[in-house]
């Protein structure tokens, strides 16, 4: 861990306290675990840091951990562009309350990759504008990306032209 | 040959059938329907180099209206399969389908829940064309034998009932 981003972990631990769950590094990169409610504060402060700024929200994604008992996780990866350094923030939520808070009054462009999360794995964005699906047609019932949805989907579940 | 000489130069006498499947052959009209990769080679079908014009179909019709053979180069997802379907009625009949590449032909190595696996569930194929993609001769050989089913075919019911022409 370099010094630029030991002060940005130490000034989250002391801005968060307890919500931030765990912090681990692996291969260069810091991992900071956050608890639930703690992730649009910590977006914020990342984004309005005075001396390293993360102004760059580079992606957001789930991931299905099946077995965990908190089984699904939203990652989040913050680009500080002045002083090349990035940061991964990880949510955990379990499967009967599957709900993040939404970033994008922080980010904006986060937007997007919420309702891909949303679409692929499920997890709800709650305060996000506007959360519909983004590749799966509007009506559909499944999130194929969950680890028990079939490799080759749900038969019928998706209908097409007869082929007359 | 008696009836020729009868009626003068000029006269050939012919089955309705032959002529109009001759004409028919020999002006088959692309609609590229270029979904993915398999585009890229159709592209390349019509360059100088292998130059498709030499079987009087270089004429690719953006228009489903104006084409007779639509040639589905590409992945179908089950979103997409309902833009295709709708492209082909469009099509005035006659019409013929070419299934290019595998992924057209049989979902190719995208065995996954959003990817049409083989586009005969939801159109009628006369022509499977194998590769990944197939090289611009393959699809020659899709449209020659396309040309030979044509050529063959009757006017009043051009769709022919056999199995659709596998190009292995």
């Amino acid at each position: 861990m370099n010094s630029i981003i030991e002060q940005v972990v130490s000034g989250l631990r002391e801005r968060l306290g307890d919500a931030v769950e765990d912090v681990r590094e692996f291969r260069d990169d810091v991992i900071v675990v956050l608890s639930r409610d703690a992730i649009v504060d910590a977006a914020t402060w990342l984004r309005d840091h005075e001396e390293v700024p993360f102004p760059l929200c580079e992606d957001v994604f789930g991931i299905d951990a099946y077995s965990r008992k908190q089984r699904f996780e939203v990652n989040y990866h913050f680009y500080s562009v002045t002083k090349k350094v990035r940061i991964h923030l990880k949510v955990r939520v379990e499967e009967d309350d599957a709900v993040v808070p939404s970033i994008t009054a922080v980010y904006p462009g986060a937007g997007w990759y919420e309702r891909e999360t949303w679409d692929m794995i499920g997890v709800r964005f709650s305060g996000h504008p506007d959360l519909r699906r983004a590749y799966m047609p509007e009506d559909y019932e499944y999130h194929p990306l969950r680890k028990d949805y079939p490799l080759m989907g749900v038969p019928g579940s998706i209908p097409l032209p007869k082929r007359g | 040959m008696g009836l020729e000489s009868a009626l003068g130069e000029g006269y050939l006498t012919t089955k309705l059938d032959a002529l109009v499947g001759w004409a028919r052959k020999n002006s088959l009209w692309p609609m590229p329907m270029g979904l993915s990769c398999c585009a890229i080679e159709l592209m390349s079908a019509g360059d100088p180099r292998h130059d498709i014009s030499r079987y009087g179909m270089e004429v690719m019709r953006f228009s489903p209206r104006q084409s007779d053979v639509m040639i589905v180069a590409g992945t179908v997802t089950y979103k997409m399969a309902h833009v295709v379907r709708k492209i082909y009625d469009q099509m005035a009949e006659p019409r013929w389908v070419i299934a290019m590449g595998a992924c057209a032909s049989s979902g190719g190595m995208f065995r996954s829940y959003s990817v049409v696996q083989g586009i005969d569930q939801f159109l009628p194929v006369d022509v499977f064309t194998a590769g990944c993609p197939p090289r611009p001769e393959n699809l020659f050989n899709a449209l020659i034998e396309l040309q030979k089913k044509v050529e063959k075919s009757s006017v009043l019911d051009y769709r022919d009932r056999k199995e659709p022409i596998i190009i292995s």
